[in-house]
């Protein structure tokens, strides 16, 4: 009887979950594919990049600048994929308290707004000889950087309450009410100004781009998708290791104060 | 519903009685407005130019500065938890205060925009548009703000950080009203912008008090 109320009040899909909530085993896994993942993610990049600034052939128009989108195009990509994975984990740490999913969605907020700070410093390094200024208020420019104050709202929040636990309820509304907004915020500045080159690289329909030029992008942002996780992965591990270690600090001191 | 107008009342009274508060982003907006002329010349063309956005940055600005207090007093002095005791759900607890906000912030920003606008030399067609295309965005604006106000609640500097929220998620607001206001003053229809914002507006009114609720709800675990 009472087995099978203990059954049923464990809901199934929460339970899977909570199975890799479990910080011991979180350490274990992660450690054992963080290495692979690094290796991966700097190889993968180095092919890519090489590839991309010495043999890719350059374009007939834009000549050798348009090389600095082996960086800028999987930057843009990572900051935008960056705040939906931010915004899952938040969904994870609403619906289900899920304990690593808050401190997934704290390392993750500051590795976003590097790569959408690199993504801007790339776009006006590239704007500068192409578009003749070093920044434009064109659409995508400007719905990048409002991406970036999401960011660092983000980041702001979450260090900003004396009870981390408050931090991760309050980032975690704050990042779900951002993502409703940001299809918003796009399509409002796209409507508003549109200089930038339309999108070359679709989900549907063949891409309108030599394939000389796209194969490098391939390696380039698989490389940095991979490096991405791999520093949200290490500092994951940091955050857990260092919560453990102040648990244990804690412990002591009081058990000193006992004594 | 009764218990909803009983908290809307208590704001509104709060909000009379603290009259210097209310006064206090009314003033701000009159005197940043007043600024620009200063800053950027007389000249009745550039000016008429920039009419409608002076207006709507200001608006913004003006409007963000209440809201600190909006449910930080409350907080303090242990009301929240009564508010939320009380049996009205916490999203309309929130939404109480977003009306209460837009009350006594929005609708004198919204009042006090008609002379501004003519000062600042606006385009006759587009003062009609301006005001109304801020009808809206003012109640965008209450609600934006009660999330951003529920979220920083119990922080440190949490005035401080208010900004740095709101703003970015107030993008939309202000390019489909000065979008509406620009239109109507190059001779073009004001009526997809105005449509878009009270699009956003119906979207807004039953979202942002559930985020807000939420907030606030762990803001008083």
């Amino acid at each position: 009887m009472d087995a099978n109320i203990a059954a049923a009040s464990t809901p199934g899909s929460g339970r899977n979950l909570h199975r890799f909530a479990n910080p011991g085993q979180f350490l274990r896994l992660s450690g054992a594919v963080l290495p692979w993942v690094s290796i991966a993610a700097i190889v993968l990049t180095v092919i890519g990049l090489v590839w991309g600034l010495a043999f890719a052939p350059a374009d007939w128009q834009q000549g050798d600048s348009s090389r600095i989108m082996y960086l800028h195009v999987p930057s843009a990509m990572l900051a935008y994929m960056g705040y939906a994975s931010l915004a899952l984990c938040s969904v994870l740490s609403l619906v289900w308290r899920h304990p690593l999913a808050d401190l997934a969605a704290v390392e993750i907020g500051p590795v976003g707004a590097g790569a959408t700070a690199l993504c801007l410093a790339t776009g006006s390094l590239w704007g500068k000889p192409m578009w003749g200024a070093w920044w434009v208020w064109d659409a995508r420019l400007t719905s990048v950087l409002v991406l970036f104050f999401l960011y660092l709202g983000h980041v702001a929040l979450v260090r900003a309450f004396d009870d981390p636990q408050r931090g991760y309820r309050a980032g975690a509304i704050l990042a779900l009410v951002g993502v409703v907004d940001l299809p918003i915020i796009k399509y409002s500045v796209d409507w508003w100004n549109t200089l930038h080159q339309g999108s070359s690289i679709t989900l549907t329909g063949a891409p309108t781009m030599y394939a000389g030029i796209l194969y490098p992008l391939i390696p380039c942002t698989l490389g940095l998708v991979l490096g991405f996780s791999a520093i949200v992965l290490a500092r994951t591990r940091a955050a857990v290791m260092e919560r453990r270690i102040r648990g244990l600090l804690q412990a002591r001191a009081r058990n000193e104060a006992a004594a | 519903m009764g218990m909803f107008l009983i908290v809307l009342r208590r704001e509104l009274r709060l909000s009379l009685r603290h009259g210097s508060d209310t006064v206090a982003a009314l003033l701000f907006f009159v005197l940043a407005a007043a600024l620009f002329p200063l800053a950027i010349g007389p000249a009745p063309e550039t000016l008429g130019r920039m009419a409608p956005g002076i207006v709507y940055v200001c608006a913004l600005l003006a409007a963000l500065l209440p809201l600190d207090r909006l449910f930080g007093a409350d907080l303090e002095d242990g009301s929240l938890d009564h508010l939320l005791l009380s049996g009205l759900p916490a999203p309309l607890v929130a939404l109480a205060k977003s009306a209460a906000h837009w009350l006594t912030t929005g609708l004198p920003l919204l009042i006090a925009a008609a002379p501004i606008a003519t000062m600042l030399r606006i385009n006759d067609d587009a003062l009609p548009v301006l005001l109304l295309g801020l009808l809206p965005a003012t109640l965008l604006l209450s609600l934006f703000g009660t999330v951003g106000a529920a979220i920083v609640l119990g922080a440190r500097r949490g005035g401080v950080l208010l900004p740095l929220l709101v703003l970015p998620l107030t993008v939309p607001v202000l390019i489909f009203g000065v979008g509406a206001a620009d239109a109507a003053s190059g001779g073009l229809t004001a009526r997809p912008h105005l449509l878009l914002l009270a699009a956003l507006l119906a979207a807004a009114i039953p979202l942002c008090p559930l985020a807000a609720g939420s907030a606030l709800r762990s803001a008083a675990e």
